[in-house]
This record gives structure tokens, C-alpha cells and sequence, in this order.
């Protein structure tokens, strides 16, 4: 009981040791707050300007969703047609290796042009960083399909599509939903890495707007809220996860419940 | 069966010789004949081809060169007809053990198209058929609650679901250990005894042929081609006590010093082979 008791509650210990570390690095070696503010002034000005955080960050989070609701739609996708045969896995890889070793921040200006400034890049940027993890994910899971399984289905007269649906896709399945953590993280990434450059809205934006005019309390509290809203969602997607594809875990609860 | 007769055997391979892309020769000049309901083994050293010859048989694979004749037709696409059971049990693990015995009907006409209505009359068989491998009880479990031997178990179900008439077994039992492979010995001979299905069996374990099968091939090393056959003229069912008695033992060790000699020729053979690789 004392054990997960601990399990639960230490994620937090943690988090107020290292704001509680920083505080006290701050005071004690005099850090002026236009270099690295103590955290306490960072949370009254998180308070303070919540307003303004919330207009920004809720449009992050849209952008955000947005991004990554394409990335999980077309990354599936891609994913199916780059597993489903050898072929096409040896052809399409070194492409998609290839796009994803490009820095996506020197894609945000081509989308500036070609879309204008605002929502549209961020929601694309995001799209473009994490499908990535998606499409590879989900390709493995198909491409490492065990032979003699598809021997047993072919010689009973099984098409790809029947493969496909009743073995490729639920056995790529756990792949699917661990690329979901890793996509929705870098899909964060990417909105507001697009904000920063070329918007007028989210949480990037108020961030560089803010450290223009040395507000650098408020750029503190931005990254602090991008980070927590990066922790939510990986934890939803880490419960969808584990509610999803609990045979692969071979969760106890799941064993039992089944 | 319409177009079969009992006299011509049920499947036929005739010289039939299969070179992989890469050039290497699986099988050469192989034949084989089995009759309908036989129970047929094919033993030999390891890396003669034998899973090849699986492969080719359920046509998932096309020869070389040669014929091959399933149920009077010529095999030129993957068989229907066919059960399939390997070493490794290959079973799905988000599935029920019960749900995994049910695959096959869910792509195996006319099964597929019935599934829906008769769910409850297809779960009974497949209840039925669990519980002739003793696996009665454990149909709602999940492959990896089950042991070894209990995978195997619904491996082996999962090949007979469909009522094929031809069921390959590759190695099945090899990676059992010996007292489960033998209680599985049993309940193969049974089930076979119920339905008499034709099988064909690939294995390297000579107890395991001369105790299943009605007639014993002998394959001789890569490229692959049967050597010499061996009835086992035992009666049936054969127990446990069969495999101390004096002529189950002969023919054993026939079958050893037959596969011995196979493997010195390939050894032979074998400096020769490293030079034109």
C-alpha cells in the first residue's frame, strides 16, 4: 500500500523539489528575474495574467488537437500502405526518413507563403512532426507480421484486406497507440514552434512577444503551460492506451477483467 | 467426393523441384504420393527442404518444375481445403482462446457468409473441438494463460475448425517438451482416428513419425527428394506401451540409420556446395 502510495505522489514530490531547488538557487546566487525568474514570481505572474495565457494557450491547444487529429488520420494511413508490402516499405522509407531529418521550423516560413500567417501553419506544422512516429509506427506493426500466421490464413483462402483487418491492424495496434504519446508531445512542438514564427495567436506568440519587451516572468509561465499541457495529454493518451491494448501489457486488471 | 476416386491418391507430387529466388534448390525431383485419409510423415535431416514442401503443397508457393495434384486438381493458387499448424502456435493474443479457434470460419466460405446467424451452432463446435484436445474450460482464457502444450492444443483445433481435408503439420510438437509431446501424440492419433482426415506431417523427431503416421518418407538432404518410404504396419490406436515394443523400436532404428546415411552423403557433399557458394 505504502509503495503506491509513494508511486502516486512522487511525480509531484519531484516537481516541487526541482521549482523548490530553483527558488533557492535563485535567491541564494542573486539571478536577476531578466535572466532566470524564481518560480514563485513565475506562478503569481502565471495568476496574474491568466487571462491572456488562457486566450493564448487555449488556441495552442486547438491548433494543437487539430494537428495532431490530421497526424493520427493521415499517419494511419500512411502507415497501412508502407506496411502492407515490402515493396513499398523498401521504396517509401528513405523519402520518409528523409522528410522527417528536416527541420520542421524551416518548413513554417513555405507555409507562410503559401497559407498566410496564423492558424494554418501551426495546425500543418504540427500535422507534419508527428506523423511521423504514427506512420512508422503503425508500418512496423504490419511489416513484422509473423510469416507462418500469414501462411495459416493465405492457404485458407484469406485476401490482403482479410489479413489486414482481422491480424495486420489489431497487432498494430499497441504500436498505434505508444506513437499517440510520442505524436501528441511533438505535435506541441510543432504549433507552437510555427506560432513563434508567424502568428499572432497561441502561446509561442505571447511568448516571443513577451520576451521583446523583457517580460521574461511571462515567458517562463508560457513554457510552463505548454509543458503542462503536454503532460495532460500524454496521460490521456497513455490511459487510452492502456485501456485499448491491455492484452499486450498483460495488465493484471486486464487479465482478471477478461 | 465427386472426381476422386478412392483408387488415385489424394495428393501427388510429381518430380516437382523448387529454386528459391536466390537461386538455392529446395527441393529436386521430389515425388510423393498420398492417399486419401492417409496419415503420412515426411522425415529427414534438418534444412532438406521439408517445410518447403509444405509450402508447396498448399500451394503457397508454385514449383519449379513438376505437378502437383491436390483432390484430382492441379495446385495453382493457395488451397482452401488446407489446415495449417506450425512450431510456433501463432496465436493471436487479443483473442480468446475460443475466438482464435474460431478464425478460420470468419474467411473460409461457406463458413464466413453462416457466422453471423449460427454463432451459437459454430461456438458449439469449436467448444466440442476444445474439448477433444482437453481443453475444455479454458475457452474465454487468452493464449498466454495457456501453457505450451495448451497453445499447441488450440493450434491444432484452430487447423481442424474448418473440417479441412488435408492438414499440414509442420514440426508441431518440436518446441514441447518430451512428455507433453507425447500426450500430444494421443490426442493427434484420436482426433485423426474421429475424422480421418488426410495429414501430412513434417517432423525430425523419427518416435514422433513411426508412431503417427502410416507411411514414413525419408528425405535426403538439401535439395530435398524422398529417399524411401516405410509403412508402419502397427495397429492402431497405438499407446505409449507401442513405442517400447520390438517392432516400433526396428523401425526406428531403420529409419535412423537411413536418415544417418542421408546425412553422411550430404556431408560429403557439403565441400563441394561451400565452393559454388
Amino acid at each position: 500500500m505504502r509503495n503506491r502510495l509513494l508511486e502516486r505522489i512522487l511525480p509531484w514530490l519531484v516537481v516541487a523539489g526541482l521549482f523548490l531547488v530553483w527558488e533557492i538557487a535563485c535567491v541564494a546566487l542573486e539571478i536577476p528575474e531578466f535572466v532566470l525568474p524564481r518560480p514563485s514570481v513565475v506562478l503569481r505572474v502565471l495568476f496574474e495574467s491568466a487571462g491572456p495565457i488562457w486566450f493564448h494557450a487555449s488556441h495552442t491547444l486547438f491548433t494543437t488537437v487539430v494537428g495532431f487529429a490530421l497526424a493520427v488520420v493521415g499517419g494511419m494511413l500512411l502507415g497501412v500502405f508502407v506496411g502492407s508490402s515490402p515493396l513499398v516499405y523498401n521504396g517509401l522509407y528513405p523519402v520518409l526518413i528523409g522528410f522527417n531529418s528536416i527541420p520542421k521550423v524551416a518548413l513554417v516560413p513555405v507555409l507562410v507563403v503559401w497559407f498566410g500567417i496564423g492558424t494554418v501553419p501551426a495546425v500543418l506544422t504540427a500535422f507534419l512532426i508527428s506523423f511521423f512516429p504514427i506512420a512508422v509506427n503503425v508500418a512496423t506493426g504490419l511489416a513484422t507480421l509473423e510469416p507462418e500466421l500469414e501462411d495459416v490464413l493465405r492457404s485458407l483462402g484469406a485476401k490482403r484486406r482479410d489479413i489486414l483487418l482481422k491480424v495486420g491492424l489489431p497487432r498494430s495496434l499497441p504500436y498505434f497507440f505508444a506513437s499517440l504519446k510520442v505524436a501528441i508531445t511533438l505535435a506541441f512542438v510543432g504549433s507552437v514552434i510555427s506560432e513563434t514564427i508567424a502568428s499572432n495567436q497561441g502561446i509561442g506568440t505571447l511568448m516571443v512577444q513577451a520576451s521583446s519587451s523583457f517580460r521574461i516572468p511571462l515567458v517562463f509561465a508560457g513554457l510552463i503551460v505548454i509543458a503542462v499541457m503536454g503532460i495532460v495529454m500524454y496521460t490521456v493518451f497513455a490511459a487510452v492506451e492502456r485501456r485499448m491494448t491491455g492484452w499486450a501489457t498483460r495488465k493484471m486488471d486486464y487479465a482478471t477483467g477478461g | 467426393m465427386p472426381g476422386v476416386s478412392c483408387l488415385s491418391p489424394f495428393v501427388e507430387l510429381d518430380r516437382v523441384s523448387l529454386t528459391y529466388g536466390g537461386g538455392t534448390m529446395a527441393l529436386d525431383g521430389t515425388s510423393l504420393s498420398v492417399r486419401q485419409g492417409e496419415f503420412v510423415a515426411v522425415v529427414g535431416p534438418s534444412g532438406c527442404g521439408k517445410s518447403s514442401l509444405m509450402k508447396l503443397v498448399t500451394g503457397l508457393v508454385p514449383p519449379t518444375r513438376g505437378n502437383i495434384i491436390v483432390a484430382g486438381h492441379e495446385v495453382a493458387g493457395p488451397l482452401k481445403i488446407v489446415g495449417m499448424a506450425f512450431q510456433n502456435p501463432t496465436l493471436l493474443p487479443w483473442r480468446s482462446t475460443l475466438d482464435n479457434i474460431m478464425l478460420p470460419l470468419e474467411i473460409v466460405e461457406p463458413h464466413r457468409k453462416r457466422l453471423r446467424r449460427e454463432r451459437a451452432h459454430y461456438e458449439d463446435l469449436a467448444k466440442k473441438l476444445l474439448a477433444t484436445v482437453g481443453l475444455a474450460g479454458f475457452e474465454q482464457k487468452s493464449p498466454w494463460q495457456l501453457s505450451g502444450g495448451m497453445q499447441q492444443r488450440a493450434s491444432l483445433c484452430r487447423a481442424l475448425i474448418h473440417e479441412p481435408k488435408l492438414l499440414m503439420l509442420d514440426e508441431p510438437f518440436g518446441a514441447l517438451d518430451a512428455f507433453t509431446r507425447e500426450e500430444l501424440w494421443a490426442v493427434l492419433q484420436q482426433v485423426w482416428l474421429e475424422r480421418k482426415f488426410t495429414v501430412i506431417l513434417v517432423t525430425h523427431d523419427l518416435r514422433e513419425a513411426a508412431f503417427l503416421a502410416d507411411t514414413v518418407h525419408v528425405m535426403s538432404n538439401r535439395p530435398g527428394h524422398i529417399v524411401s518410404s516405410h509403412s508402419i504396419d502397427l495397429p492402431r490406436p497405438r499407446t505409449l506401451e507401442t513405442t517400447f515394443q520390438k517392432d516400433f523400436v526396428d523401425i526406428v532404428h531403420v529409419l535412423r540409420d537411413e536418415i544417418s546415411k542421408v546425412r553422411a552423403a550430404g556431408a560429403l557433399l557439403t565441400p563441394k556446395a561451400t565452393t559454388h557458394a
